[in-house]
């Protein structure tokens, strides 16, 4: 079983897998403010692709434009080749949007039986409770839930229709470490499920542990597209951290050094590659403690990215 | 199978025209828990009609009579009138407002709800509570104001004041997509209120002043007063058909300017 699911995903690149939505060179406008610029964008069949990007980057625009609550000013928003406004399209899609205020004296069970009844093949109460991790709140009313237990209930509604296609707008934006972690639980589980999910985020570290594709929105432009890895790498380097009696400047002498910072007791080095680095530190620092050694994060490849982009545009300018 | 091939194979069926009716009448079946629930709602759109009543009909005039009708009777139908239209307005215009500001009506939108049923849903539960008030308004007449009337002429008294929720709820609909979730309770109070006074709900048409029964004349809350008063033999004037003709026209254009405004919305970031 393991072995022909590994086989299947050698054997179908993303690529070849049948295009779920897309964006076609869409241009979104409000008014003077340009949200979106000659967008291309594709989701393939069983991806989770996350749009990752600061606040105002054009995230929400894009996934509004593939749910057809918003027409694009130019180019095509398409969900299964088709108009994303079809009732058929609809009844196979499910979304999670960021929303100020939800009916709050209708119990947890009551919205879901309701947003069930508009879809042809629903899932089971029980099967979305349990789906969501709602199984204790059944009775509860939404004004009396927590606020990761809300964003819980609306990713219930937006799956309980058993849809093909899943859109997560900032599913675990305000959350809580531990509730976002939670919902992360949830989420996995349904991409287990053969979903195809197109998630937006300003969280770096949510689309690393989800997605299986990265697309990199800023300023309404896609700047970078690739797997987790591929959008590190675009930026090069280690992070070294440790307590050390090695002065700043002799640290910066070692050769692969590129950066050194004080953080607090500590010191963060930068280095193209940690292991030649690590080992001439242990040979000049015998005291030397509490060594971490990470991969420069996407935090890094996002900020590098957008701050180049943003750098071009001023000059352009 | 792949998941490419499922996807493509999966297509899933059109609703049935019985799942269709199973959406409407659950849209409507939790729009009146919604709202049931909302004490805000219930206690303003049911106690004060009530009373208003039990003071100025049961209290302080109960045993005059206007135009030949006793005045608990008179004022089931003026009171009546009343409670419908606070109870159509509410029922619509802030909830709507709210839905809309507040993007949970994107939410709606996004899922596969046919966009109607929403309406069709808010319309319903206007109708579900002004029902409950005019029945509430009867049994009050009849327990301690000494209301008899034959059933005949209750029911048509009933179904004149739930019918004439419509024209209100349309109404409330047009408010609804033009005020935002916090202007909304205030602009209908503002309507709410003066209409009330100007149509003859609280002092009878024939003592309010001259300009008053002019402007009272183009008010739709007068004309559906008019016909519950005429189920109950204190009619004015004007013919039934007339009343109903005003209300219609009301309706019609409501509707048409609540048309406008969901038409607006569509192109809209927040609508």
């Amino acid at each position: 079983m393991i072995a022909t699911l590994e086989e299947e995903q050698s054997l179908q690149h993303p690529n070849s897998r049948a295009v779920v939505a897309s964006l076609e060179s869409v241009s979104m406008n409000y008014g003077e403010v340009r949200a979106l610029r000659n967008v291309n964008f594709t989701v393939h069949a069983g991806e989770v692709v996350a749009l990752l990007g600061p606040n105002g980057a054009g995230k929400t625009t894009a996934v509004k434009l593939l749910l057809g609550l918003l027409q694009p000013n130019s180019g095509k928003a398409r969900v299964f080749a088709g108009d994303p406004t079809h009732p058929q399209n609809r009844m196979r899609t499910g979304a999670m949007l960021q929303v100020g205020k939800v009916p709050e004296t209708l119990r947890v069970r009551e919205h879901i039986d309701l947003f069930s009844s508009y879809y042809p093949q629903p899932m089971s109460l029980e099967e979305v409770l349990a789906a969501a991790g709602l199984e204790k709140l059944r009775d509860r009313k939404f004004g009396d839930l927590s606020g990761g237990q809300r964003q819980r209930t609306l990713f219930a509604l937006a799956i309980c229709g058993n849809p093909d296609l899943l859109f997560l707008d900032e599913p675990t934006v305000g959350l809580d470490v531990e509730a976002r972690r939670s919902l992360w639980e949830e989420i996995r589980r349904l991409v287990d499920r053969g979903k195809t999910v197109l998630l937006s985020t300003h969280y770096l570290e949510e689309a690393d542990a989800l997605a299986d594709r990265i697309a990199v929105i800023n300023q309404g432009e896609i700047i970078a597209e690739g797997t987790p890895a591929e959008i590190k790498a675009q930026t090069s380097g280690k992070r070294i951290r440790c307590i050390t009696e090695l002065s700043l400047a002799s640290l910066l002498q070692i050769p692969g050094v590129t950066d050194v910072k004080q953080d607090r007791e500590a010191v963060e080095i930068h280095a193209r590659e940690a292991e030649p680095v690590v080992r001439a530190l242990l040979a000049r620092d015998h005291s030397l403690s509490a060594l971490e050694v990470t991969s420069a994060g996407l935090e890094e490849a996002f900020l590098a990215l957008t701050h180049d982009n943003n750098e071009n545009a001023n000059r352009q300018n | 199978m792949s998941t490419a091939a499922a996807v493509l194979t999966n297509t899933q069926s059109e609703r049935s025209p019985s799942s269709n009716l199973t959406i409407y009448l659950k849209e409507a079946k939790y729009e009146f828990l919604k709202s049931l629930r909302l004490r805000v709602y219930t206690v303003s759109v049911i106690s004060f009609p009530l009373m208003f009543y039990v003071l100025f009909g049961l209290v302080l005039n109960a045993k005059e009579s206007i135009s030949g009708t006793q005045v608990p009777t008179y004022m089931i139908a003026t009171f009546g009138t009343f409670g419908v239209m606070g109870a159509s307005l509410f029922g619509t215009a802030s909830g709507l407002a709210s839905d809309r500001g507040l993007g949970w009506l994107q939410v709606k939108r996004a899922s596969p709800m046919p966009p109607f049923a929403y309406f069709v849903a808010k319309v319903l539960v206007s109708m579900g509570f002004s029902a409950i008030v005019v029945l509430l308004l009867m049994v009050l007449g009849i327990s301690f104001g000494g209301v008899r009337m034959p059933i005949t002429e209750t029911v048509k008294l009933v179904a004149t004041l739930v019918a004439g929720s419509i024209p209100f709820s349309a109404m409330g609909l047009a408010l609804g997509y033009f005020t935002g979730p916090n202007s909304a309770p205030a602009a209908i109070n503002l309507i709410y209120l003066p209409m009330s006074a100007c149509s003859g709900l609280w002092m009878p048409y024939m003592f309010l002043p001259k300009f008053m029964q002019q402007i009272a004349l183009a008010l739709p809350p007068f004309h559906l007063s008019q016909l519950a008063l005429g189920t109950v033999g204190a009619g004015f004037q004007q013919s039934t058909a007339t009343h109903w003709e005003v209300l219609l026209a009301f309706t019609l254009i409501c509707l048409g300017i609540a048309r406008i405004g969901f038409q607006r919305d569509k192109g809209k970031l927040y609508g």
